[in-house]
């Protein structure tokens, strides 16, 4: 039997009160859930504080660089799609740095679960303005306020017709378990956005400017309905939609390459005899 | 028997395609080939040309007189008909040249003609031209029927029939046309292999196990991922084009972390924008071999021209100080053996490889006799199921006296496999520990590179050894310099030094001994600023005498080599 205690990782060193543990806990008790052991998931991850998140649980884990996640995340995916692979990243990181990668993952539709910890401003490097961060907000980087609109990353995703679109809510941790949950089971590429307040450098979008707000997207909302989902997508400011906005049922990446019919391409044997005589038969050796 | 065959027109005509196909024919016929081609950035119209040297002996360079000029526009005439040899002929259609041409040394074979009489479509045209260089130099006319109707094969029976009438018409034709001509062919031998620098990286990465490949097409590297892409199926490879190249060398991280051979190619942009991505590798110790096809720079430079001027900047590329291997071969079939070691080493030191080529290397086809698969090596050097589950307590950046630690497959068993691009403990985890630090640098660094050293091959020499005078050069000027070093070696002692496994230089032995006794050192290098000439100081202290740079973009010649050789030598 699985417990909490199977994805214990290092002692956190996010500040008191961050949004992230409620993202962590909500992550490891999915896996718990879900039967999901350590050793068959992979996390990648960026740089920022959310990117420190697979130290302080328990999994295979590559932390790679600033906004590379998703490329990283796909070549392990090909190289083995029998193991669970998440890509965890800022808002800076993957909307920012890996503003490209972003597009072309969904595009692709490789079987990737990604959490961007959305908390609208650059944590690590100590509050300056992210990619979502509101027009107007001062920081010591924008001393005039924030001149850029903010990107809307679940519209976003939905216009590039994304297979999984959600977003969560670090404050609603158990519905934060749930759609963590449905990601996993999602057949293809899973984008969950995560309201994360920032205690230390967002003053903006705290816990309770959330929770005036925050609301669950009601049962009769038909997620397979791309119109709807951009309708609903749009809402932001006094009522803001937490749970899956789309869902559309599409081949994934794996599914789509001819090499991976059989099985995952790192228990494919390389045979390197028969590989010699290829190439004699190629090249006309002999 | 050294004849030269330039076909020249404008992109778009299918002058490199006429030209693979003679190179085929040759090959076939057991001729050596050296075949190399100068084409500009643009896909219609300009000038393109496509040179082929053929030779009873091994050739390796491109000879400067041309025998046979295929022109499939006036401009081919107007720029080529002055570097004709003695008995140098001009063939071309005076239909699609829309002129005709008053040198006696041409001749006009009606190619548009042919094809359209036999039912083929305009592009036939080349068909006709194919048989017509065949005719007048005398190839076998099965030959040339046998590769004709190899091409054509997957395109059905009647496509067939059609192309072998078209060559067989240009082959009459010429024949009859050229009643004086003075070209003979020896008795065919047995068939050589073809093979351009290109598709010999592609081909030894295959052989050598790879399995995931993806790459941001760029100029001269793209015939890398067209080849493996072609042979990826059969292989059991994966290609994937990535959206750039921050994210093809990123994915060939993760793959390889997973547990596959993987690689990426680019040329000096491309490259340019994977450093974060090497250093990264260098970081978490992840096996990837990177070809970097060396154009032009700097920026986006000639795009479709040669030089080898990236040496110094694949050496100090990406952030911070980790070990790294790079390869410069100097020919297709160096390219061949050195990938295959590339992988190997990448995998036992679990650090990056670049191989280097450039325009020249990668697009230039080439003869050998054979190819020493019995050579290759392969071993799997990943913890993998159970030899990874019975494992004691697994840490992936285990402290160990070589500094290599165990790759455990992820998934593979019940041990995690945790890596990280910062500094990080055995484990894989963040550090900022001292000593913990210090100790990881000196495994990715020290203690690996003087391992790694140790595999490293000496230089190739030849020539005089005993000669006071030494030529050093390195990766694709081999060709070139071998035959100048051949024609100066008739009246003057000389030899010469090739390295092609660049970093880290071997073990100072023989090689450094033989070098410091030499009076001149004579460099030459495809670039302005003698990029070698500062490794090897930098590295052994020993400085050259002499240096000898090409840099406008266009291959050494071996006239002009040996000219400026020899004004270094009287
Ligand atoms: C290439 C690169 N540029 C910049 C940085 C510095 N950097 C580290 S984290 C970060 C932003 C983090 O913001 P976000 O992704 O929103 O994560 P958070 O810390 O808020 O969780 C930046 C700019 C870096 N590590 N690498
Ligand atoms: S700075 Fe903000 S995001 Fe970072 S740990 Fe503190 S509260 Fe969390």
């Amino acid at each position: 039997m699985l417990t909490l205690n199977d994805f214990k990782g290092k002692t956190p060193a996010w500040c008191p009160g961050c949004g992230n543990y409620a993202i962590l806990k909500a992550f490891n008790s999915a896996m718990v859930e879900l039967g999901i052991e350590p050793h068959m998931v992979v996390i990648v991850s960026g740089i920022g504080q959310a990117g420190k998140f697979p130290h302080y649980t328990r999994c295979n884990t590559f932390n790679g660089l600033h906004g590379r996640t998703l490329p990283v995340a796909t070549g392990i995916k090909l190289a083995n799609h029998s193991l669970v692979v998440f890509a965890v990243a800022g808002d800076g990181d993957c909307y920012g740095e890996g503003g490209n990668h972003l597009i072309h993952a969904i595009r692709r539709n490789p079987n990737i679960k990604l959490m961007v910890h959305n908390n609208q401003v650059y944590g690590l490097t100590k509050g300056q303005a992210s990619p979502t961060t509101s027009q107007g907000v001062l920081t010591k980087a924008q001393p005039y306020g924030t001149l850029s609109e903010p990107l809307n990353p679940v519209a976003l995703a939905i216009a590039l017709d994304a297979s999984f679109v959600a977003r969560g809510f670090a404050g609603l941790p158990d519905d934060l378990k749930e759609l963590i949950k449905e990601a996993v089971k999602h057949r293809g590429f899973s984008f969950l956005d995560i309201l994360q307040p920032c205690v230390t450098f967002n003053r903006v979008n705290t816990y309770s400017w959330y929770k005036e707000r925050v609301y669950k997207i009601e049962l009769s909302h038909p997620v397979h309905d791309r119109i709807k989902a951009f309708e609903k997508a749009l809402e932001w400011g006094d009522r803001i939609p937490v749970g899956i906005f789309y869902r559309k049922e599409k081949p994934t990446l794996e599914e789509k390459i001819p090499v991976l019919k059989n099985e995952p391409l790192v228990r494919q044997k390389f045979d390197f005899e028969m590989a010699k005589s290829l190439v004699r038969k190629i090249k006309n050796v002999d | 028997m050294n004849y030269s065959i330039k076909i020249g027109g404008e992109a778009g005509q299918g002058v490199q395609t006429v030209g693979e196909t003679l190179c085929q024919i040759f090959a076939a016929s057991g001729l050596h080939v050296f075949s190399h081609q100068d084409y500009e950035s643009r896909i219609r119209g300009g000038h393109n040309f496509y040179q082929i040297r053929i030779s009873e002996d091994s050739v390796m360079c491109p000879k400067e007189k041309v025998d046979i000029l295929l022109a499939f526009d006036y401009e081919s005439v107007r720029l080529h008909t002055p570097e004709l040899s003695e008995i140098g002929q001009i063939l071309y259609d005076s239909q699609i040249l829309k002129t005709k041409i008053s040198d006696s040394r041409s001749i006009d074979v009606p190619f548009l003609k042919i094809a359209r009489e036999t039912g083929g479509p305009d592009i036939a045209s080349n068909i006709a031209a194919i048989g017509a260089v065949c005719g007048i130099l005398g190839v076998k006319r099965e030959i040339l029927l046998g590769v004709v109707t190899n091409i054509f094969a997957k395109k059905g029976f009647e496509t067939v029939a059609k192309n072998v009438e078209a060559a067989q018409a240009g082959y009459d034709y010429a024949i009859k046309a050229c009643i004086m001509c003075p070209f003979r062919l020896p008795e065919p031998r047995p068939r050589k292999i073809l093979i351009s620098g290109n598709e010999a990286i592609a081909l030894g990465a295959l052989v050598s196990g790879l399995k995931f490949y993806s790459g941001y097409p760029m100029t001269p590297s793209t015939g890398i991922l067209n080849y493996v892409a072609e042979h990826s199926l059969t292989f059991g490879c994966i290609v994937e084009q990535a959206e750039d190249e921050i994210a093809a060398i990123n994915m060939v991280i993760g793959a390889s972390f997973a547990g596959v051979r993987s690689m990426t190619a680019t040329s000096g942009g491309g490259f340019a924008l994977m450093v974060e991505g090497l250093s990264l590798a260098g970081m978490t110790e992840t096996p990837l071999v990177i070809v970097l096809a060396q154009r032009p720079g700097p920026a986006t430079g000639l795009p479709t021209k040669t030089e080898a001027a990236d040496l110094l900047f694949a050496l100090f590329a990406g952030h911070g100080e980790f070990s790294r291997i790079i390869f410069a071969p100097g020919t297709p079939l160096e390219a061949f053996y050195l990938t295959n070691k590339a992988f190997h080493l990448s995998e036992k030191y679990q650090v990056p490889v670049i191989i280097l080529s450039d325009q020249y290397l990668a697009d230039s086809q080439w003869t050998f006799d054979s190819l020493d698969l019995e050579s290759l090596r392969y071993m799997d050097m990943r913890l993998r199921g159970a030899s990874f589950e019975n494992q004691k307590g697994y840490k992936r950046h285990l402290f160990t006296d070589t500094g290599v630690s165990p790759l455990g497959v992820p998934g593979d068993a019940r041990h995690l496999v945790v890596t990280d691009s910062d500094e990080h403990d055995e484990e894989g985890h963040i550090t900022e520990d001292r000593e913990l630090r210090k100790r990881m640098v000196e495994k990715r660094l020290f203690k690996k590179l003087t391992l790694i050293r140790r595999e490293i091959d000496e230089p190739t020499v030849y020539g005089d050894v005993g000669a006071d005078i030494a030529v050093l050069c390195w990766g694709s000027t081999y060709g070139v310099v071998k035959e100048a070093i051949d024609r100066i070696l008739k009246d003057f002692p000389i030899s010469m030094v090739h390295f092609k496994e660049m970093y880290p230089l071997p073990y100072e032995g023989h090689w450094l001994e033989f070098l410091k006794k030499k009076r001149i050192l004579i460099n030459v290098e495809q670039n302005a600023t003698s990029q070698f000439a500062k490794l090897l100081r930098m590295e052994t202290g020993l400085a050259v005498h002499r240096n000898i740079n090409r840099f406008d973009g266009r291959p050494f010649g071996v006239e002009d080599l040996v000219e400026r050789i020899y004004a270094h030598i009287e």
